[in-house]
């Protein structure tokens, strides 16, 4: 099963189990259409109608306030944006009523909504593009989720439908599957297996996606799969990569960090995202507070350049980490500290 | 309108609430034991009381910077709004949201939202949660005439419309955002003109009359509770008071505030129901001394209330 599929799956479990589950956002499901930008709720009005799949006019703001709205007064919605970029739209919205409300309320108001958003450089240039994970990671109240293959994307969207608060979830592009007329050019086809009996994944539980002795990468989205093939490459000269798929950023399970540090004394952290103030940032500073002393070299994080994002796709594929970049600067680490 | 005695009095009870909550907490913020800052709303009194009066419990609504006057009259206990303005523990926020966040689901109204035309999204999702629970509630969503130029504004009242929501947008055109007229950065004279432009039924109104405001707000409760969709009233209306503290007017027209002085809500409340033999002149200054004592064992209980711990700032991040 897809990502996309998986994706799909859960809304439909949740809109069964619940009806105060509905969905609200651009394209999601218009006869003929697309079913969201990337086909995540393509065909669900046929079992809900167009009440329950709500397509709604251009209006961002609008989309992310009736959310809020409508989460407050005893509903579950399910938000989708067609491109992750425009989140900068209803900024206000979520960072100061979705985040807020709760809080500002003595905890007598709760926001149980859930916003979709995809992410990752397309060949699109740069406003189809950003990965803004870390933005939002700087706002309290909120959490973050970041689904990297079928299995997670189904039980991770189930858990954050199901929380009491804002969830905001990041889907790659070069994630969603690689088939259909929406499929992107490059994408990887990361089809796993989805049991038929259902299952929630707890927010703040990380994966370790490879277990490796010489050095802990940790990698959310596409860069999992980037990390992977880098460690299969470096397990040929015997460098023995561990890597972390920490799935939730907020919460964020810094133990299992924590404990590969332990075996490893290494730390890389590999985003898409540009790398100044992004979330592997602050995942370094954490591990520099706190875990220290069972490192043997400098963090290093590997990260977009500092740029928008170009359209030539030989300019996109340097600024996004690349699988020989995150090897090279393995060995690098791995050098100076020898 | 039924004019009934009960009825007329209890509407200026809750206009004369609303306007000695004000200036009381406008001396206790000049005496400096109030923190913060304060944004009031005397002179917009009747907007507040006429939209709410009819309004249920169930029903709800969105505010604004300026929310004193829509909390108290949607229900919103006296005690609790004095208390948050104090920053105590037993405040209507727990102390954590302050002047311009008062609020209390329980009785339908949603913390105030004190970005302008913040609170117009978050209406519609109301609006709609409200139509697709399938009930009859309605949503009243307030904002000033400087909300009509942010974006929001604008995507709110389109999708209100499109969706036939249960939503009463009200308008309070007090004729300036912050110290900017108006006339400066609006081309037309009547906002109405802007709901009219998305298809949805709107009316100017007399901002400072109670009982206009009651009428207009009975007429769209009406269409909203029967699924017919959302009414736009732009209450024309004036704050006696500076935007916010230590604003002493210096923008403003003095012939202008005298014509709006002149137009007092509350002053107009009481005229009216002397001169119309609804009261009298004893029942007035009864209801007068019954609210003044409200708001001080008001004040006294907030003064005797506990303050939060520090570390209480550390909870309710989440529900």
């Amino acid at each position: 099963m897809s990502i996309a599929e998986a994706l799909r799956m859960a809304i439909q479990e949740e809109m069964r189990r619940d009806e105060r589950v509905f969905c609200l956002g651009e394209d999601i499901d218009i006869e003929g259409g697309f079913g969201g930008a990337f086909t995540v709720t393509l065909g669900l009005s046929k079992e809900f109608g167009h009440e329950r799949i709500l397509d709604t006019p251009i209006s961002e703001i609008m989309i992310a306030g009736a959310a809020v709205g409508a989460a407050m007064t005893g509903m579950i919605p399910i938000a989708d944006v067609q491109y992750g970029d425009f989140l900068f739209c209803m900024m206000d919205q979520l960072a100061d009523n979705a985040a807020k409300m709760t809080y500002m309320s003595g905890g007598t108001v709760k926001v149980p909504m859930v916003m979709r958003a995809p992410v990752g450089a397309t060949n699109r240039g740069a406003q189809h593009a950003q990965s803004l994970e870390g933005y939002f990671t700087h706002i309290p109240g909120l959490k973050i989720i970041c689904p990297s293959t079928a299995y997670d994307a189904k039980g991770l969207l189930k858990t954050a439908i199901r929380d009491q608060n804002p969830v905001i979830v990041f889907e790659h592009k070069l994630l969603y599957g690689s088939k259909g007329n929406r499929a992107e050019k490059s994408a990887l086809s990361p089809v796993g297996e989805v049991p038929e009996e259902e299952y929630l994944i707890p927010f703040g539980q990380g994966v370790i996606r490879r277990e490796g002795t010489d050095i802990t990468i940790v990698a959310t989205l596409l860069m999992v799969y980037k990390s992977m093939e880098a460690a299969s490459i470096l397990e040929k000269e015997g460098i023995s990569v561990e890597v972390i798929d920490p799935r939730t950023l907020v919460p964020f399970d810094y133990d299992m960090v924590i404990a590969s540090l332990k075996k490893t004394s290494r730390l890389m952290i590999v985003e898409e995202d540009t790398k100044r103030n992004g979330w592997g940032a602050e995942v370094a500073a954490q591990i520099a507070e706190d875990a220290l002393y069972y490192l043997d070299a400098p963090i290093k994080r590997v990260a977009s350049y500092d740029v928008p994002m170009p359209f030539a796709p030989i300019m996109e594929n340097f600024v996004v980490p690349s699988v020989d970049r995150i090897v090279d600067e393995v060995r690098k680490l791995i050098k100076t500290e020898k | 309108m039924k004019i009934d005695k009960a009825r007329v009095l209890k509407i200026y009870e809750q206009l004369f609430l609303l306007r000695s909550y004000e200036e009381k907490i406008y001396f206790l913020f000049l005496e400096g034991v109030m923190p913060g800052t304060i944004h009031q709303s005397q002179g917009q009194e009747a907007s507040a009381v006429g939209m709410l009066f009819d309004l249920r419990k169930e029903d709800y609504i969105t505010s604004t910077h300026r929310p004193a006057g829509h909390c108290l009259a949607k229900g919103v206990s006296l005690e609790s709004m004095m208390c948050e303005m104090f920053a105590k523990a037993n405040g209507c926020c727990k102390g954590k949201g302050g002047a311009m966040h008062t609020g209390d689901i329980s009785v339908g109204a949603l913390p105030a939202i004190a970005i302008t035309a913040g609170g117009m999204p978050v209406a519609v999702g109301v609006g709609l949660s409200c139509k697709m629970r399938k009930t009859d509630n309605v949503v009243v969503c307030f904002f000033g005439d400087g909300a009509s130029n942010e974006g929001a504004f604008h995507e709110s009242m389109n999708a209100a419309a499109i969706w036939n929501l249960p939503i009463i947008f009200a308008c309070e055109n007090n004729l300036y955002g912050a110290s900017t007229h108006i006339n400066m950065v609006t081309k037309i004279k009547d906002l109405a003109e802007r709901g009219a432009a998305y298809g949805i039924p709107s009316e100017i109104v007399d901002g400072n009359d109670v009982f206009a405001v009651n009428e207009a707000a009975t007429r769209a409760i009406e269409r909203a509770r029967k699924g017919l969709g959302p009414t736009f009233l732009e209450l024309k209306t004036y704050r006696r008071c500076g935007h916010s503290r230590n604003d002493s007017c210096g923008y403003r027209d003095k012939t202008e505030e005298k014509e709006w002085y002149d137009k007092d809500p509350v002053k107009r409340c009481k005229t009216f129901i002397i001169e119309n033999g609804l009261g009298t002149v004893e029942d007035i200054v009864e209801i007068e001394k019954k609210v003044t004592q409200a708001i001080e064992n008001a004040v006294a209980f907030a003064k005797s209330s506990p303050d939060p711990k520090p570390e209480d700032a550390l909870e309710n991040l989440y529900f």
